[in-house]
């Protein structure tokens, strides 16, 4: 068995059923949890609360004025990093032919030039948040293993994958091995650290926006 | 047997020039991937080269590289080069059979004992003793052992005698090998193939006729010259992956543009071997040019790497059943963990009255 026979089998079905444990166990813990009882009235209809949900799905985004300042470099370096993950992701056609055969969707790809352009950003926004982190004071003292943890579980398969793109270093057998196994490691990563927040992002910033609606705060 | 005319007097009395010898050294520095300076040469050891004694032993196997190897172009000079080596042993080809062939081989060997070339295709059976492939009441095993003592090299011609192929595939019932698997002490050159390139047997025995020793070889023992790429880097659809199209499926708009094969499965990415480049049918085409992704019949275990038509990109997924069970546990874990935290949760006070 070579390294990619082990990474598109038995790698791949041991990171899928991680992931589905993992998964499913963050799902129910959250939805199982004891809730706190509603004793005040709500300042807002149902209505109100949902809008206010799905404002801040998306006002969480956009710095406030106050702020933009300081963190705006973060949040460019953010941006740049999260959109192109997103492009990398669903724009390339190997990536979307993986999608296809799991679930049958199938979209236009991007270019390979333009994929590969994007990696590159993508890459160095990565790389510049992490020597952000670790140079700024506060940054570096809020950061726990589990961010640099994330962070390299990220990485890897940018790198890996734009390595696969130019077919450098190593033969295309290798790499794509090497590529697919750091998305294995991944996928085992996603439920146990920060990466969840790739799932549980809009479900969280809804659930605090419907929270601060019915409180009558600013969403 | 062995034979005093050299391949320069052969090719004389059959009506070639020098002119014409020194035209295919060319041809062959060229595909053997050796610097054009060397042509000269290796026409002049060409010319001076006698007879190699070859001896060909089929195994577990179906008899197609022999096939192609016979039929891979006109009688041009690269046949001569065949009639140059002294083919003393092949089953399927030799008109003696049973004990006179037997006693054919005998001879041979003892008269090229420690020169002759050992070229073997099909797989080795090994469990049971070998029994589902005998030869005159002998096994492969046996047979490759004993001739291999005393070969200068051994050839592998096709991926059956290269990795065990497909009578290795799983479950590999008769538990074929390859020859490299049994023999550890001779010069090996895998020419893997299902069948091989006929052209990449041409060039090995040119190179080893010419120079008296075996081209260079890559880290599975195959001729660095021909397998040194893989059928990717040639292809004449790689503009097209660059580009990002692919065609869908096989009569589709982007097959009919000639758009690349990878989302069909094509195993060109991780094969490495010369159809791109020398093609088949005296360079006519090869199967991606016909229109289907390669298979990588040219790499091990190719049998059992899942779907042809399953492109490199995906993977085998979990099934549903295992998939279901996981979820399972995930849910049972995720709420134990909830229950566990409500008990711990310390039961909510009631709140003092205000007094007035």
């Amino acid at each position: 068995m070579t390294l990619l026979d082990f990474a598109r089998g038995i790698g791949l079905q041991i990171a899928m059923l991680v992931l589905i444990v993992g998964l499913c166990w963050r799902f129910s813990a959250i939805l199982l949890l004891r809730q706190r009882p509603q004793l005040a009235l709500s300042r807002a209809s149902l209505l109100g609360q949902i809008a206010g949900g799905a404002a801040m799905i998306f006002s969480r985004s956009v710095p406030r004025r106050s702020f933009r300042r300081r963190i705006g470099i973060s949040i460019l370096l953010s941006t740049i990093f999260h959109v192109g993950l997103f492009t990398i992701i669903f724009g390339g056609a190997p990536h979307i032919l993986v999608i296809h055969q799991l679930i049958g969707l199938s979209w236009t790809n991007l270019p390979k030039g333009v994929v590969v352009i994007i990696s590159g950003l993508t890459l160095a926004a990565m790389i510049a948040m992490l020597i952000r982190r670790i140079v700024h004071p506060v940054m570096r003292l809020l950061s726990t293993a589990d961010d640099y943890l994330t962070w390299l579980f990220v990485f890897l398969p940018v790198v890996t994958g734009i390595l696969l793109s130019g077919e450098t270093i190593a033969g295309y057998e290798t790499l794509l091995a090497l590529h697919i196994l750091s998305v294995e490691m991944m996928m085992i990563w996603l439920p146990f650290g920060k990466l969840m927040h790739g799932v549980l992002v809009i479900a969280s910033r809804g659930t605090m926006g419907f929270n601060f609606a019915r409180k009558g705060a600013a969403t | 047997m062995v034979e005093s005319e050299t391949l320069g007097e052969t090719l004389q009395r059959r009506g070639f020039s020098r002119r014409s010898l020194l035209k295919f050294a060319i041809a062959m520095t060229s595909s053997l991937a050796l610097p054009p300076s060397v042509a000269p040469l290796m026409a002049a050891n060409l010319a001076r080269a006698r007879r190699r004694s070859v001896i060909w032993l089929s195994f577990q196997e179906c008899t197609g590289c022999l096939e192609t190897l016979l039929r891979s172009s006109s009688p041009t000079i690269d046949a001569l080069i065949f009639d140059f080596i002294s083919l003393d042993y092949q089953e399927a080809l030799m008109a003696a059979a049973g004990t006179a062939a037997e006693r054919t081989l005998r001879e041979a060997v003892a008269a090229n004992k420690g020169e002759y070339l050992l070229a073997i295709d099909g797989s080795i059976p090994t469990k049971d003793g070998g029994v589902y492939s005998l030869t005159g009441g002998r096994s492969n095993h046996d047979m490759l052992m004993e001739f291999a003592a005393d070969a200068k090299a051994v050839l592998a011609i096709g991926t059956c005698a290269a990795y065990g192929g497909i009578p290795k595939a799983f479950p590999n019932p008769t538990g074929a090998v390859g020859v490299e698997d049994l023999v550890t002490d001779k010069p090996i050159v895998n020419i893997p193939g299902c069948p091989p390139v006929p052209e990449v047997l041409s060039g090995v025995l040119v190179h080893f006729i010419s120079f008296g020793k075996l081209p260079d070889l890559d880290d599975r023992k195959r001729p660095l010259a021909y397998f040194g790429t893989t059928i990717h880097d040639q292809c004449y659809r790689r503009p097209f992956y660059d580009q990002g199209k692919f065609a869908k499926s096989f009569d589709d708009e982007g097959a009919r543009q000639g758009w690349c094969l990878f989302e069909l499965g094509c195993k060109g990415p991780i094969t490495h071997n010369a159809c791109a480049s020398l093609k088949w049918n005296g360079g006519t085409s090869f199967p991606i040019e016909s229109g289907h992704g390669c298979i990588g019949c040219s790499e091990p275990d190719f049998w059992d790497k899942g779907s042809f038509y399953t492109s490199l990109a995906g993977g085998s997924a979990t099934g549903w059943r295992n998939a279901g069970l996981a979820a399972a546990v995930g849910i049972a874990s995720g709420a134990a963990a909830a229950l566990s935290s409500k008990l711990r949760a310390e039961p909510a006070k009631p709140r003092p009255e205000n007094k007035p």
